[in-house]
């Protein structure tokens, strides 16, 4: 199959318009023949699937949460990007769609990146008039504040609390249609399954999570709104739900998977302080705005306290070798440049691996009722978690898995490589190359789900002759007996490792070989072991209990099994991208000042893998033309 | 630190269920309370028994997922945290701890600590919203609202949505909930055209 991306020709400028005056329109009365199933209610899925019911489409609307306010979504923090200029500071969509695509290292396509700046200042409008609470100055008007990638102030926010915000104003929207009739919504429903017809995705398997009585639904169209993968390294700063087994199935029933090994590791994370422990929890990076990154200049000091360590024995290591970002460089430099000083054993904290994050200038600066204002539900969640008082005492931080920029390969209209099916939020391989800048992803999902969506998926229902099928048919059958019968061999193990343990060796294996730093032979190691260890899974799992009921350890299982398989994806990707880009970071391609050593004239494509039914996966490549920017070294010197 | 816990189990809605005993061993205080759940249930897998079922995702105090009655307290002993921000530093070695779903007519338990709240969703859907469809709204800063209105609005959108004022409430009223949500719509302009119009 090739690759489209159904880009339109023209100036880059006016491709999303070009786009949206040729595309196929349903008319208002033919709106409710079409069913749309809707996968997800984070901040992209809440936002799809509210949008297509206010046009008249009829959505199901499926989340294996209780609520669809408890999507991950709810954890973002800091901010969300729009290039609104209300600073005068020189902001406009070229800047930030230049500063996207170098922030992703030149590995994104430009004509998505253009379309999420150009729509970014709609939702900043959208969520407003909703009731988002947004932070305001005193005139009334919105307040703005920095994230890293980025020389101006772009970012709105509501206290550390965006994300919950954000998704309130969604979930809102999305509670109005349910409560008009408009959405049906299916909670504690985890899809199992992606059901095709016709290489056409018209369909889904669930499990109802409180009964365990599993289930087709036909549909018109599937979307896909269902979030990263980033547990799949076990520890990460994701709620501990998420798991990839959507966009896992449906990249088994047909979808591509692209780039599946660019990762984000946030730099600002509370450091792991034991085994038991079961997820690291981020620090929100606006926190850079005001706190200063440092380690001690000498190894003898790291054990010191660090109010007793004078000025000129700390080293403040980013602004040093960023002058020009200085604390704010963007996140993937910024994770290795902590990693670099800890592994050069300058690291704080138990273990020696954190960095410290100093307020005490800032809080001389502006008093600590400021750094209060601004941050202080953060520095109260520090304080739960590691005892200590911030306010007092810098933080420890330390990098921890946090975002995956990889995922379902969509062309401008999201379901170009498999029909019906519209992949949008953070489970796309979406819109930020091999390095997300902050404050982007809550951009994106609400993009794709307010005003890409709308406008792509009415020129699939308009023109396409697969009508919705119904669930009787053979597709949706052998598609239910195979998720049945997994299930069933699952409880049926009854081996000696709880799912658990499992996932935790998944995990090391991918932070060890596949994490901030990769290398060839280490990821030839991971591909022998991570086979391993799904072999002995499907031998030695123990899945107590049965399926006719709640059953957190079948949940579980399921998405392990899954994440045993992608994980094998993932370090092949890493393997065959022999350059460093973003958060790909392969030790042998680096420059001379260890930074990230692209080899453009190879690599300036977007990996896009299909899956092999037994022959392995088999790499596509989509070319990466740039028309407006020239691919050059990154610097934030 | 080894604490001792009862928990109550119970399979289903439809069948009672009581309290089982539990010994927690080996604990660090960092721990947090549901890290410590994670351990007894390993244990309880390897040794042939189910795992306690209770619900929980972000782990840091946002989502509202967690919902533990410990020691007859919504979310535990500490003030203005999620049970899965209370760590096992708040207890003492050798204590003996309750542990037991949000209880309210409202919230059936489902299984073990898991309650149905849908109950929240369905308030939300009655009118916890302004009506806004998607394309229609006006330059944001078109909208100016008072720095002290905003704030307001925040302190009570902030609610997570987690139930903890229902258990706490001996009529199992959900006054708290509602009331946070007119707080944060009320406090602001957007809604005002549609509120006068329905009042
Ligand atoms: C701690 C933290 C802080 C962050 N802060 C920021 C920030 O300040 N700014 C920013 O821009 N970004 C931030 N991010 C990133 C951002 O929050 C996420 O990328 C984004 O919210 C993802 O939204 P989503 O709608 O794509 O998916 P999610 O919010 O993850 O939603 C996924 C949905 O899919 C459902 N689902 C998944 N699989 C299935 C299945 N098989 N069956 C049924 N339902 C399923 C889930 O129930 C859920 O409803 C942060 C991330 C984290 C972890
Ligand atoms: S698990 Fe999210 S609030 Fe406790």
């Amino acid at each position: 199959m090739a690759l489209n991306s159904n880009i339109p020709t023209g100036p880059l400028a006016n491709k999303w318009d070009n786009y949206k005056a040729g595309s196929k329109l349903v008319a208002p009365n033919n709106k409710r023949k079409f069913e749309v199933i809707v996968v997800g209610t984070g901040l992209a899925g809440a936002s799809a699937a509210a949008s297509l019911a206010e046009l008249g489409y009829k959505v199901k609307s499926f989340s294996y949460h209780d609520s669809p306010r408890r999507a991950h979504s709810v954890a973002a923090q800091g901010g969300i990007n729009a290039a609104k200029n209300y600073r005068n500071d020189g902001d406009s969509i070229h800047r930030l769609f230049y500063d996207t695509i170098k922030g992703g290292d030149f590995r994104a396509r430009e004509a998505n990146v253009y379309r999420l700046a150009q729509v970014s200042v709609n939702i900043i409008d959208q969520c407003a008039a909703q009731g988002v609470p947004f932070a305001r100055e005193y005139g009334g008007m919105l307040d703005n504040r920095s994230f890293g990638g980025a020389q101006v102030s772009r970012t709105f926010y509501a206290r550390g609390q965006t994300g919950q915000q954000l998704l309130l104003g969604a979930y809102q929207a999305l509670s109005r249609q349910i409560g008009l009739g408009a959405v049906e919504s299916y909670l504690r429903h985890e899809m199992l399954d992606l059901v095709t017809v016709n290489g056409h995705a018209k369909g889904i398997v669930t499990r109802n999570l409180a009964t365990g009585e599993i289930k087709t639904f036909a549909a018109d169209a599937v979307v896909l709104a269902t979030g990263g993968y980033g547990n799949l390294w076990y520890l990460s700063t994701y709620g501990r739900l998420s798991n990839a087994t959507a966009i896992w199935r449906a990249h088994k029933r047909g979808a591509y998977l692209a780039n599946p090994c660019y990762t984000q590791i946030h730099p600002t994370c509370i450091p792991v302080s034991g085994d038991y422990q079961s997820k690291l929890t981020l620090m929100s990076e606006s926190l850079r705005n005001d706190g200063r990154v440092w380690v001690p200049k000498k190894k003898e000091d790291t054990g010191k306290t660090p109010s007793s360590i004078k000025e000129e024995d700390r080293d403040y290591f980013l602004e040093r070798k960023y002058p020009s970002y200085g604390n704010l460089a963007p996140r993937d430099i910024s994770s290795r440049s902590a990693k670099e000083v800890c592994d050069e054993g300058r690291g704080v904290g138990p273990g020696g691996l954190g960095v410290y994050l100093d307020f005490a200038d800032s809080i001389q600066r502006l008093g600590q009722h400021k750094i209060e204002e601004r941050y202080g539900n953060l520095f109260d969640i520090y304080k739960e978690i590691t005892g200590e008082n911030a306010y007092e005492q810098p933080m420890r931080i330390y990098p921890a898995i946090h975002y995956t920029m990889g995922g379902t390969l969509g062309g401008l209209r999201l379901d170009d490589n498999l029909p019906g099916l519209f992949v949008i939020g953070e489970a796309n391989f979406s819109d930020h190359g091999a390095n997300r800048l902050g404050a982007s992803a809550l951009m994106q999902g609400l993009a794709d789900g307010y005003f890409v969506l709308p406008y792509t998926i009415n020129n699939y229902l308009a023109a396409t002759k697969e009508k919705r099928p119904s669930t009787t048919q053979s597709e949706f059958t052998s598609t239910e007996k195979e998720s049945r019968d997994k299930l069933g061999t699952m409880l049926g193990i009854n081996g000696k490792r709880t799912v658990n343990s499992f996932h935790k060796e998944l995990g090391k294996i991918m932070w060890d070989y596949c994490g901030m730093a990769r290398d060839k032979a280490g990821l030839q190691k991971a591909l022998e072991l991570i086979p391993a260890l799904r072999e002995e899974f499907w031998s030695n799992v123990n899945v107590p209990g049965d399926g006719e009921e709640i059953n957190q350890s079948l949940e579980k299982a399921g998405r392990v099994a899954d994440f045993l398989e992608l994980g094998e994806l993932v370090c092949r990707d890493a393997l065959e991208r022999e350059e460093s880009c973003g958060g790909h970071f392969r030790t042998e391609h680096q420059t001379e000042e260890g930074e990230a050593l692209r080899h453009d004239d190879r690599f300036a494509f977007v990996s896009a893998w299909e899956y092999g039914n037994g022959s392995g996966p088999k790499l596509h490549q989509e070319p990466l033309v740039y028309e407006e920017v020239q691919m050059s070294q990154r610097s934030y010197k | 630190m080894n604490v001792k816990l009862r928990v109550w189990r119970q399979a289903s809605t439809k069948v009672e269920g009581c309290f089982e005993e539990y010994e927690a061993r080996d604990l660090n205080p960092n721990m947090s309370f549901l890290e410590m759940l994670d351990v007894v249930n390993e244990d309880l897998t390897l040794s042939g028994k189910e795992p306690i079922a209770f619900e929980h995702d972000c782990r840091e105090g946002i989502c509202g997922s967690c919902s533990l009655m410990i020691d007859g307290e919504p979310h535990g002993p500490e003030n203005k945290v999620a049970s899965c921000q209370t760590y096992m530093r708040s207890f003492q070695d050798g204590d003996v701890i309750t542990v037991e779903p949000f209880r309210s007519r409202a919230f059936p338990v489902l299984r073990d600590l898991i309650i149905d709240r849908s109950s929240f969703d369905r308030i939300i859907q009655r009118g916890g919203f302004i009506s806004v469809s998607t394309g229609s709204a006006p330059d944001a800063n078109a909208i100016l609202v008072s720095k002290d209105s905003a704030d307001t609005a925040m302190d009570a959108a902030a609610c997570i949505g987690c139930g903890a004022c229902v258990a706490a409430c001996k009529n199992s009223s959900a006054m708290l909930f509602v009331s946070a949500k007119a707080a944060h719509l009320n406090s602001l302009p957007q809604g005002r055209t549609e509120k006068m119009s329905v009042s």
